[in-house]
């Protein structure tokens, strides 16, 4: 079995699925836009009342909103249940038998998904932002470091969706935890508002939860947020997350394969 | 339309009949859907912990704005915004099935893709309205409670109007749905906030053109006796009622046209 090359195939598919849809995508990201104004017009207010207000200056604010806009998609902030309809209709009992690791599988088509929605998702919000906006862009060193942390979120995100989805096996229903995982995503991981602006006790909470590795820290890395050592923390917590969240995937695919019956066909 | 009432009644009672079934699945999403939703109200009380007040409002000045602007959308959400799935329908062919039964077809979208746990939203809207109104120093003339009211009605009419003018545009664009959530969800978002922090554009085209502002903001300008610093023009806080019943007039004749230009998919 070619290894790498069969990911890399599976990502290129899942890429393909979803660039079929030209007229959703320009429509997706008109709207991911104006809520993007919207937001941003928010922030501007407070930031008028109260410059610098957790560390942020206006600059930085209004960039924020525009880019956490544009890791919604790719993130797959509003939810993801392809795992759990499939479980839910029986359907999984093809993707168990294919002879190509399950949680790799899904893995490298949920990497095609996200690249191809930062390109067609992510990137146009922002460049229509910076037609009437001054926003404040990542140096070359930390596009760098803006491309690795947002590797390590997917990894996170997928990791948490991937557990979700995973509890169907026993719920059959697992849509209604999915949408505690997107409450806690949205809010938690600072996507609705930053979590500097936070309470202290609830930002230093939010910090080493792992719903602000999906976004908000690959965000602040964007911002110029986290040089040196503390860059390197940064990507420390989102890598830990990552491996954790991975580990207890497999562990659970385990459990399930131990118990897994599938009726009918 | 009496009989249209009571087809409807049935067909929404059936519905919520076989939702009734999976009871903690509903009662699961009942409770996230309202958490959802809170989020939005989160987020404005982490503003407050900040500054007392926001755009010249207080918070519960600011919650009133929210709680009745977010009461009107729910209640179009609850029984308008199935139109979305239009589009879903129009690609099946099963709209078709709808047109040739005796009974409008924005009535059985509505009750067909009817979802009882959207209570749950209006819910959370009810919950700050009423916290809003036990807490804003208003004095509660029958003139206000009568504007409140009939805001509370002509908002939900108003965006009621902008999901069936959203789904007369998807007969041309079947992809387009998530377009018309700019103004919809978009809509209902802006809402929540004094329409003054806005950019000049944005409060024109989502404010008056597509007239959200008319949903909460200028009624709420009355109720609790601030100027006008978008307009300046004193009677617009009245003006909600008659501008829900133009946009209606122009959705009907939007939504009739596009029923009389429909060509099916053959499917």
């Amino acid at each position: 079995m070619g290894g790498l090359r069969l990911y890399l195939e599976v990502a290129r598919r899942g890429f393909r699925r979803f660039a079929t849809y030209r007229a959703a995508t320009v429509a997706g990201v008109s709207t991911n836009t104006v809520f993007g104004f919207v937001r941003a017009y928010i922030l501007i207010a407070l930031y008028h009342l109260r410059p610098h207000l957790g560390g942020l200056d206006l600059r930085q604010v209004v960039t924020y909103t525009f880019v956490t806009q544009g890791y919604l998609m790719p993130m797959a902030l509003f939810g993801w249940t392809e795992i759990e309809e499939r479980v839910r209709t029986g359907d999984i009992i093809g993707d168990l038998y294919r002879p190509v690791d399950f949680q790799g599988y899904w893995l490298a088509l949920d990497v095609g998904r996200a690249a191809y929605q930062f390109l067609a998702r992510g990137v146009p919000p922002v460049l229509v932002a910076a037609l009437f906006f001054s926003l404040r862009l990542p140096t070359p060193g930390e596009w760098a470091l803006v491309v690795v942390s947002s590797a390590l979120g997917l990894a996170v995100s997928f990791g948490l969706r991937y557990l979700v989805n995973l509890t169907s096996f026993w719920l059959l229903d697992a849509r209604g935890l999915s949408q505690m995982l997107v409450i806690c995503e949205m809010f938690l991981g600072g996507i609705m508002i930053p979590i500097t602006v936070f309470p202290h006790g609830l930002e230093a909470a939010s910090r080493v939860l792992p719903f602000a590795s999906v976004a908000y820290l690959p965000v602040e890395f964007f911002l110029g947020r986290h040089t040196g050592s503390d860059a390197l923390a940064t990507l420390g917590i989102q890598a830990l997350w990552a491996v954790v969240l991975l580990g207890a995937g497999r562990i659970a695919l385990g459990a399930v394969m131990r118990k897994l019956v599938v009726q009918g066909g | 339309m009496g009989d249209t009432m009571a087809v409807y009644g049935r067909l929404l009672a059936a519905r919520i009949r076989g939702q009734w079934q999976y009871r903690t699945s509903f009662f699961v999403y009942l409770a996230a859907q309202f958490t959802i939703t809170l989020l939005d109200f989160l987020v404005l009380l982490v503003i407050f912990t900040h500054v007392p007040r926001f755009a010249g409002w207080s918070l519960w000045e600011v919650a009133l704005l929210y709680g009745l602007a977010g009461v009107s959308f729910r209640l179009a959400d609850l029984v308008v915004s199935q139109v979305e799935y239009l589009p879903r329908h129009l690609l099946a062919g099963s709209f078709d099935r709808m047109l040739v039964r005796p009974l409008g077809a924005l009535v059985q979208l509505s009750a067909e893709e009817f979802e009882l746990r959207r209570v749950g939203t209006l819910a959370e809207a009810l919950l700050v309205l009423g916290l809003a109104i036990a807490h804003v120093p208003v004095h509660w003339t029958w003139a206000r409670v009568a504007v409140l009211v009939s805001s509370a009605l002509s908002g939900a009419v108003i965006f009621a109007c902008i999901w069936i003018l959203g789904a007369a545009f998807t007969f041309l664009v079947v992809d387009g749905r998530e377009f018309i959530n700019a103004f919809t969800y978009g809509g209902n978002f802006l809402s929540q906030y004094p329409l003054q922090i806005y950019g000049t554009a944005l409060r024109i085209i989502l404010g008056i053109v597509v007239p959200i502002g008319f949903a909460a903001f200028f009624p709420v300008l009355y109720i609790l006796g601030k100027p006008d610093p978008v307009t300046g023009v004193a009677v617009i806080r009245f003006l909600s009622p008659a501008v829900a019943a133009a946009m209606a007039l122009l959705t009907r004749a939007a939504w009739r046209g596009a029923i009389r230009h429909h060509r099916s998919t053959g499917s």
